[in-house]
């Protein structure tokens, strides 16, 4: 039912995409105050959810330490992995966040034979969400020929790259290829795995849903149907310098590639896609695994009810006695 | 044995990890079919010495009405709010989890039930499906569309079932790309629970006894020293040596913490023989304390309250006492706290000092702050540093294995120290799969306080990937003995290889020290510290 949703919802945004380049005057409403909108919200929508999350404090430090720790110097501490100080969490934080450390790590298990638990690394879904991200922000930069008037030189880099082997004209990108292969992975991974489609939400299949449409409208553009790039970079330029005009003739598929990504942008700060701020904030992730060795301060510590040993000793004084052990008073004592 | 379902493994592996069609929002369990998965309600005198809240109300988890207060839908609300303001945990982790499902088959409770709602992602949603609708505009628009779910009485009766079927291992935290880790997601619903009167016994009463006695067990001061003696006693006949155990000795360099089951249980116990010898044969200056005659801390499977109110006693001992620093025993969950949170909850300790081993010379930077030491990184120092002398042949009639426990391993990095001793005391030692151990390390299914008998059907199948992997030793490598730094592990541990691995016995890593101890002026011993015979001198072969 979940997909069902996702699908109609991603189905509908499409067909109102569509309407709104197609009737004459409704351009400006989606090329100018819509992609506003969205900008806004995906700036201050992410802003304000990681001030919401930075207030809350962390009151103890839970690192999963995942290696080795710092303790007898003729130990080898993983410090990559059960890091001692800011410089190995640093180097932890880079590992999780560019390279997906901890998903590296998955395993898939089976039980064999009736009884023997086995397990099997299994590394499709950290490479399909490596291949996912990493096009993902290929693409993200080569649109900056788009929003920068002249080209970054840094652009036609990546550009070159990407379209190594020179097949077909316009160059088909490399980066398209995978970036929609990926997409359609993690896709068809929660559709086909039981486990994953029984916990998948409609959160889940709308993200990649919009990205498909997203990414198929920018393919059919450069490939099949084309739209007037001038125009178009006339528009972003315009859009971002706070000048919007809408040029003519630039093409409907543009509107609707561009209402896709403002509902994307819009849609991000209050969904799950918040997972690309949260990286940073994960306190089992980015914290030294140096409990015991510094102090550390939990802002609302506060006091609760003890038992403190005096009273202890009021309660088991005779027996203590009896069993030879020392007293702090001893009434008996006192007495004589 | 409280199910009348017999417990058999080939019951138990009629496993399915596909889940059914049902819709996982829909919270109904039935508790009368599912005995031998959940546990017994925490009792009136534990409730009530701890002044918890409704400790008259009897109730069952069998029961249509758990006779909650009015506002329970409230507190519980409330109690969620305020802990999203304390925790950044739990805000960051209530929105970020992409449901990926690398944690899926992570969690030993989905391996050993299939029960979908032990997959550690679920598991969280139960409590992140609330917070949607509470916190979400999407989810109080939606609703069960976009996962949110009202807090129901059906939806409380779920979370005692399911955060009472997660042992707080953290093993799903080792796997999740954004590092969310279930174990706190737990401690705070079991605390939620626990603001309206849901608690478990097993968990109600070690904490009661221990706020009162000093101990889990509810051993008084007498009785401790009984134990004491009595354990000083059977060393006596085992290596003919007068062990001296000071109590609640002032001024003594060391305060010495373990858990009461060292002294109380087997096979515990022989550890706690093998740390008295090696006290003995180091002439170390330490005392025991019947105030702070626990190293455990089930606070931890309660409240942070309770952590904090429990743990205080270490500190408060130490300071009475007047010792330099705290060693402490082997325990997981303990270590934990004493790792974790002990020093963060209690403030510095300025009375205390760095603590300096007295044989070596050896300053314990790392723990610079808590003042408190590992027995094993005060084990190994010694080994390294060739203080003690050791006989590992003295083990060869033992194949051991060695079982990570969560806490040390998972929230502590404590993975080399313990091998390191157990590669000087034994000659046969052999490793388990690398996916069961260090920081993959499997629970024992028992651990956060569930290790209970009327919930032994979801401990043997919690305990299924342990006992898989430590069967996979047996017939491989011939182990026929399970090592642990752990008291919870060292009590359930035995019934778990009896079921899925027999006839491995699990023992501690300080008892093999103990058997391998070569003491000063000693007479040559007969037997280990369990009474069994040493393996024949004449075969030497290396293995």
């Amino acid at each position: 039912m979940t997909l069902w949703y996702s699908l109609i919802l991603v189905v509908i945004l499409t067909l109102v995409g569509l309407f709104g380049s197609q009737v004459n005057g409704l351009q400006p409403l989606f090329g100018i105050v819509l992609p506003y909108i969205a900008l806004v919200t995906f700036i201050i929508g992410i802003i304000m959810k990681v001030l919401k999350w930075a207030k809350s404090p962390v009151p103890f430090r839970i690192p999963t330490t995942c290696g080795q720790a710092k303790s007898l110097p003729w130990i080898k501490n993983d410090n990559l992995e059960s890091p001692s100080n800011t410089i190995s969490v640093i180097g932890r934080m880079i590992l999780e966040i560019l390279f997906f450390r901890s998903l590296f790590r998955n395993t898939r298990m089976e039980i064999k034979e009736g009884s023997k638990v086995v397990y099997a690394s299994t590394k499709f879904l950290w490479m399909a969400g490596m291949a996912f991200h990493y096009t993902f922000l290929v693409i993200l930069l080569r649109h900056f020929r788009f929003f920068v008037d002249p080209t970054p030189q840094f652009v036609i880099w990546i550009q070159n790259l990407d379209g190594f082997f020179q097949v077909g004209l316009p160059i088909f990108y490399l980066t398209d290829m995978v970036f929609l292969a990926a997409v359609s992975y993690l896709l068809l991974r929660r559709l086909a795995d039981s486990k994953i489609r029984y916990i998948s939400l409609a959160g889940d299949y709308f993200p990649l849903l919009l990205l498909l449409a997203i990414g198929t409208t920018g393919f059919l553009m450069r490939h099949f149907t084309k739209v007037d790039l001038i125009g178009v970079k006339e528009l972003t330029v315009g859009l971002l310098s706070l000048q919007p005009v809408i040029p003519d003739g630039i093409g409907s598929l543009f509107f609707l590639h561009l209402f896709l990504v403002s509902c994307l942008l819009a849609y991000f700060p209050f969904s799950k896609l918040m997972h690309m701020a949260g990286v940073f904030l994960s306190p089992t992730r980015n914290l030294a695994n140096n409990n015991r060795m510094k102090q550390h301060v939990n802002p609302w510590n506060y006091d609760v009810k003890l038992h403190p040993y005096e009273e202890y000793e009021d309660e088991f004084r005779e027996v203590m006695r009896g069993a030879g052990l020392p007293l702090d008073r001893d009434p008996e004592e006192e007495k004589k | 044995m409280s199910s009348e379902k017999e417990l058999k493994a080939e019951n138990l592996l009629k496993i399915k990890h596909t889940p059914t069609h049902r819709d996982w929002k829909d919270p109904s369990i039935d508790f009368e079919a599912k005995r031998g998965n959940w546990c017994y309600s925490g009792v009136v005198k534990s409730l009530k010495y701890l002044d918890l809240p409704r400790p008259e109300t009897k109730w069952a988890p069998t029961d249509e009405d758990w006779q909650l207060p009015e506002n329970w839908q409230e507190i519980i609300l409330d109690g969620l709010r305020q802990r999203l303001e304390r925790f950044r945990t739990l805000r960051v982790f209530m929105d970020i989890c992409v449901r990926c499902g690398a944690c899926a088959d992570k969690c030993h409770f989905f391996i050993g039930s299939g029960d979908p709602k032990n997959m550690p992602v679920l598991r969280a949603e139960l409590l992140r499906s609330i917070y949607r609708k509470e916190y979400t505009l999407a989810g109080k628009l939606m609703g069960k569309m976009v996962g949110a779910r009202e807090l129901t009485l059906p939806v409380l009766k779920e979370w005692f079932y399911y955060f009472y079927q997660c042992t707080e291992c953290r093993r799903c935290s080792v796997y999740c790309p954004y590092g969310i880790d279930t174990a706190e997601i737990t401690m705070i619903v079991r605390e939620l629970m626990a603001e309206v009167g849901i608690s478990i016994d097993w968990i109600a009463t070690p904490i009661s006894n221990c706020f009162r006695t000093g101990n889990h067990l509810g051993i008084q001061p007498h009785g401790f020293v009984d134990s004491i003696e009595f354990a000083a006693d059977d060393l006596k006949e085992i290596i003919n040596m007068d062990v001296e155990v000071p109590i609640n000795k002032k001024g003594a360099e060391i305060l010495f913490i373990t858990p009461s089951a060292d002294y109380f249980g087997e096979p515990h116990y022989f550890t706690l023989l093998g740390y008295m010898m090696l006290f003995k044969e180091i002439g170390l200056d330490y005392t025991f304390s019947t105030y702070a005659s626990e190293g455990g801390n089930f606070g931890l499977f309660h409240s942070h309250d309770m952590i904090k109110r429990l743990n205080a006693k270490t500190y408060a001992e130490a300071k009475r006492l007047g010792v330099k620093w705290i060693l402490g025993g082997e325990c997981g969950h303990m270590w934990r706290v004493y790792h974790q949170y002990m020093c963060t909850m209690q403030g510095e300790q300025g009375n205390l000092e760095m603590p300096k081993s007295p044989i070596t010379g050896t300053v314990f930077e790392n723990a610079a702050s808590t003042k408190m030491v590992h027995i094993a990184e005060f084990t190994a120092d010694l080994i390294k540093n060739g203080k003690i002398k050791l006989d590992p042949s003295r083990n060869d009639h033992w194949t051991p294995t060695y079982h990570d426990s969560c806490n040390p391993s998972r929230a502590m990095g404590l993975l080399d120290e313990p091998r390191y001793i157990l590669e000087n005391c034994c000659n046969n030692f052999a490793e388990m799969p690398e996916n069961t151990i260090r920081e993959h390390t499997f629970c024992c299914g028992s651990g956060a306080g569930l290790g209970t008998d009327e919930n032994l059907e979801m401990r043997l199948r919690g305990g299924l990937p342990r006992g898989s992997a430590v069967r996979y030793v047996r017939d491989e490598n011939n182990v026929n003995i399970l090592l642990c730094m752990c008291a919870i592990d060292k009590a359930t541990l035995p019934a778990l290889c009896d079921f899925w691995a027999p006839p491995v016995q699990v023992g501690g890593v300080h008892e093999m020290v103990g058997n391998a101890l070569i003491m000063t002026g000693e007479e040559e011993r007969k037997t280990d510290l369990r009474g069994e015979p040493y393996a024949a001198k004449e075969e030497s072969e290396d293995v």
